[in-house]
């Protein structure tokens, strides 16, 4: 399961991450790592991005980016 | 003396420039909005015989060489070699935080951990027990509120004993674990073959992670071994990715993250768990599927209605100000003669009259810029980033192109120069190109008085409907601008993720939205008494030269010489004319001046009385002739004064008129009349057009002197009505729709040239509006003239094309990026 296919009040655990490169590098900047609690907020208006809150804030995180994060109930 | 030199680092949006503004008592921008500091700012400050130089550096989240904020930060801790560097950090969120902490501390610098929002952190209930934490970091630590000063006192004292001491302190180590015996391969490796004064430590762990900018240190440190230390060290990747089944800058990165939650268990205690009550409950109104949007046009209104609508109101109470400057500057200047008028006195009139055109909308400025302060501090902003990147993307934009865009004026008002600067703070290089080169299409501050001339002469019964065609036209143009751009030029250029930290909201405090306001009303001053002051007077000289010719000179002292004789020849016997004869006639004229505008608007008896005594007392002659009453004979030496007067002003008009004909600056007007004539323009908006290169907000300044009048006090739009007299208001359309679309002022330009660092772009962004406005213009003024539409009609119709186009190029799909 990836994160962007999450609906909006559920949560998680971060499993994996899957991107290269700079998007890889940025996801783990932005504080993901494996075993993370997530939930997801929101969706914006117009679905995306969406809205996560991990541990204490929240990021804005594109769907398409969010398919890199694998996750486990 | 003693000198430091100290560094801020931090995460974005932790405080780091309040720190900085706490210190050094400067007035740096700070906002609620992650990647508001792009660039390093300088500034310092004494304590104690110690004199501490500051540089507060750009917020970011690591020290990778990813981002230009990153490599600008990395390079200045690694070239300048700061004596100390204050690590700031939202200590409601240490654990993040301390992921950037280590990597300083890896780079064996002194590091001072300055623990910000301490308030914050109570407020959510999180307890840090800093002693510990000095312990397990190796740092001293320094909890603040900075906000409201607390804590500063210390954070001084622990700067000096730091920065002074020069010892270096290495803090923790952070064990990677499984990957430790491969940096020891690494860090032995380079031993022998690479001198470098880096920590060889934090260079094994840089080329673990494959930094290029890394890579480059070593190659220049190492000529002739680079490459078989470059394969080398992709060997040792290798093998470890082999071993432990995960890429080397992942494993790195999550052991800093298990650092920092061992850390973070050890030294924090929370009370209760819950990110913030308010700001979600906020958030579920603002960021609505419905109520969003609304709020979010309410507020783009809100900001317009009140800066524009009711500033402009304002401007009644400000005008007579300026009014008052003009006539203080006509007294002090030597007098005008009968038909010259001295050099100096044109000029300074001229540049009153400038810089009076300009500063009459400062009271909208400023309630604008107060309104920017309140969004940029309670967080609002990175919701509109929210709100619209989806649509944004669509045009090759970013959802952080949202703050660039609102600071050019994405709606009305705005300066192009802060808003190119911000475009910094966008990660994906392809829509910070894209943004860079629309920004100048939006509704720059510096373009609304001339929106508003023309809207108040020419879409008088339509005031608030045009203003508004005009607010949103300009981003239909823009959008899809910026996606042929990004589907064409720019579509070689980088992209990168979205991700974006959404802040609690803050309450905006007074002092910060009022001093930011004030800031910037200063900064745009200091841009109009330097440009538009230096413009002004190069337009003065192309319009007083050459000047007129002997001949029409001498046939104007004919005339005058006509003038006078007629009026000798009226007044000859007349007891009074003794006194106008010679030079008199000259004082007598500027005394009737004096004494009219004197007299102006005086309706209470007494106080006119008191007038006239000044009046009388100067001198009584002149009185006798100027307010005759009963007296006959002077009755009859007023009329023919009075007619005398006439005939002066007629061809001093005359003069002035031929004189901008024939100067230089109207021959160049005149001489673009064949290409601008498509699109309705003669050559005086030629000129005033032309003079919008070195700052727009001189085109207004040069159309109010080019439309003279004789009249003293009649407004610019009076002026420009009566003698334009077949201008329509499809001309003044497709004036307005020139100006959005013109080039940007040299002003921003130059900040193009220094945000995209080539000359090339620069050029390409200004040719390219200057190509798109003439075309954009023409296009509405002719067909619109063919078709015989009313401006409002043409202004209808364009507005429905443009929207229309925008929705194609919104529907031409986007590349997706990670496939
Ligand atoms: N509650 C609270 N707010 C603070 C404190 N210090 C700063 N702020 C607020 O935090 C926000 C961010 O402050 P900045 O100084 O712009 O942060 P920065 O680190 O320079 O941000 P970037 O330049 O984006 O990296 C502003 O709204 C400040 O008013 C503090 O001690 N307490
Ligand atoms: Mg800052």
């Amino acid at each position: 399961m990836t994160l962007d296919s999450l609906k909006p009040g559920s949560q998680c655990y971060t499993k994996k991450i899957t991107a290269k490169g700079k998007l890889n590098q940025r996801l783990i900047d932005m504080g993901i790592y494996p075993g993370l609690q997530v939930k997801v907020i929101r969706n914006a208006p117009l679905e995306d991005p969406m809205e996560i809150e991990l541990g204490g804030y929240c990021l804005s995180i594109r769907h398409e980016e969010a398919k890199f994060v694998e996750v486990e109930g | 003396m003693n000198k430091v030199l100290m560094a801020l680092a931090g995460q974005p949006n932790c405080g780091k420039s309040t720190v900085f503004n706490t210190l050094t008592g400067a007035n740096q921008h700070v906002a609620n909005y992650p990647g508001v500091t792009v660039d390093k700012m300088y500034g310092s400050y004494r304590k104690n015989g110690v004199k501490v130089e500051v540089v507060d550096l750009p917020g970011t989240y690591s020290l990778t060489s990813y981002s230009l904020e990153e490599r600008v930060s990395r390079n200045f801790i690694l070239h300048d070699k700061p004596d100390v560097v204050v690590n700031v950090m939202d200590a409601s969120n240490l654990k993040r935080n301390l992921y950037l902490t280590f990597q300083l501390l890896e780079m064996e610098i002194p590091v001072v951990v300055n623990l910000n929002m301490m308030d914050v952190a109570h407020r959510r209930g999180v307890e840090i027990d800093f002693d510990c934490l000095e312990r397990l970091l190796g740092a001293p630590v320094v909890p603040t509120t900075i906000k409201k000063g607390k804590g500063k006192k210390n954070l001084i004292n622990t700067i000096n004993k730091v920065g002074l001491s020069k010892k270096k302190e290495h803090g923790i180590k952070i064990d990677y674990g499984s990957m430790e015996p491969f940096l020891d391969e690494i860090e032995k490796m380079l031993a022998g073959v690479c001198e470098t004064d880096y920590p060889a430590r934090w260079l094994a762990v840089k080329l673990m992670e494959a930094d290029d900018e890394v890579e480059k240190i070593i190659r220049r440190h190492s000529a002739a071994g680079f490459d078989a230390i470059k394969a080398r060290v992709k060997q040792i990747r290798r093998a470890f990715e082999a071993e432990s089944d995960e890429l080397p800058e992942r494993h790195i990165a999550y052991a800093r993250y298990k650092e920092a939650d061992r850390i973070a268990g050890e030294s924090v205690s929370v009370k209760r768990k819950e990110a913030s009550l308010l700001s979600d409950k906020i958030d579920r109104i603002v960021c609505h599927k419905i109520f969003g949007p609304l709020i979010l046009v309410g507020v783009v209104y809100a900001l317009y209605h009140l800066s524009i609508v009711e500033g402009y109101k304002l401007t009644n109470y400000t005008w007579p100000l300026l009014a008052k400057i003009k006539s203080l500057t006509a007294a002090i200047m030597p007098p005008p003669g009968f038909m010259t008028e001295p050099m100096v006195r044109s000029l300074a009139l001229w540049f009153v009259d400038s810089v009076n055109a300009l500063l009459n909308y400062v009271p909208i400025f400023f309630i604008l810029f107060a309104l920017i302060a309140i969004l940029e501090d309670t967080g609002y902003m990175p919701r509109m980033a929210f709100l619209l990147d989806r649509l944004f993307k669509r045009f090759g934009l970013h959802g952080q192109s949202t703050l660039p865009m609102v600071l050019g004026g994405i709606y009305v008002g705005g300066c192009a120069v802060p808003a190119i600067m911000a475009t910094k703070g966008i990660p994906d290089e392809r829509a910070r190109f894209a943004t860079t080169l629309i920004i100048p299409m939006l509704n720059c501050l510096a373009k609304i008085p001339l929106y508003i001339l023309m809207i108040n002469i020419y879409f008088a019964q339509h005031k608030g409907l045009a203003m508004m065609f005009m607010a949103t036209v300009t981003i239909f143009m823009a959008l899809p601008v910026a996606k042929i751009l990004s589907l064409t030029i720019l579509k070689d250029k980088e992209t990168a993720p979205f991700i974006m930290e959404m802040p609690p909201y803050h309450l905006p405090t007074i002092r910060g939205v009022l001093g930011r306001a004030v800031e910037r009303i200063w900064l745009f001053l200091k841009k109009i008494v330097t440009i538009v002051a230096a413009v002004a007077i190069v337009i003065f000289v192309l319009m007083q030269f050459p000047g007129l010719t002997e001949d029409r000179n001498a046939h104007y002292a004919d005339e005058t010489k006509i003038a006078k004789e007629s009026f000798y020849k009226k007044i000859a016997g007349n007891p009074y004319a003794e006194y106008v004869q010679g030079d008199s006639i000259m004082a007598l004229i500027l005394y009737n001046e004096r004494y009219k505008k004197a007299r102006m608007g005086i309706k209470n008896k007494e106080k006119a009385r008191t007038v006239d005594a000044r009046f009388i007392s100067e001198n009584e002659n002149f009185f006798k002739i100027v307010k005759p009453k009963k007296d006959k004979q002077a009755k009859k030496l007023n009329r023919a004064l009075k007619k005398l007067i006439s005939a002066r002003k007629r061809i001093l008009r005359q003069i002035k008129a031929e004189m901008i004909d024939n100067s230089f600056l109207g021959k160049i007007g005149r001489s673009l009349e064949p290409v601008t004539k498509y699109a309705g323009f003669n050559w005086r908006v030629n000129v005033a057009l032309l003079s919008s290169f070195a700052a727009k907000e001189s085109s207004v300044a040069t159309l109010g002197a080019l439309y003279q009048s004789d009249e003293e006090g009649e407004t610019l739009e009076k002026r420009m009505e009566k003698t334009e007299k077949d201008f329509t208001p499809l001309h003044a359309l497709s004036l307005l729709l020139v100006m959005a679309l013109f080039p940007p002022c040299i002003a921003a330009v130059l900040t193009i040239k220094i945000q995209t660092g080539s000359v090339k772009w620069m050029l390409f962004s200004m040719f390219y509006q200057m190509f798109l406005g003439i075309v954009v213009a023409s296009f509405v003024f002719t067909v619109g003239n063919l078709l015989g539409l009313t401006g409002l009609q043409a202004m209808g119709i364009f507005f429905c094309m443009a929207l229309t186009f925008t929705i194609i190029m919104g529907l031409i799909n986007p590349r997706h990026e990670y496939q």
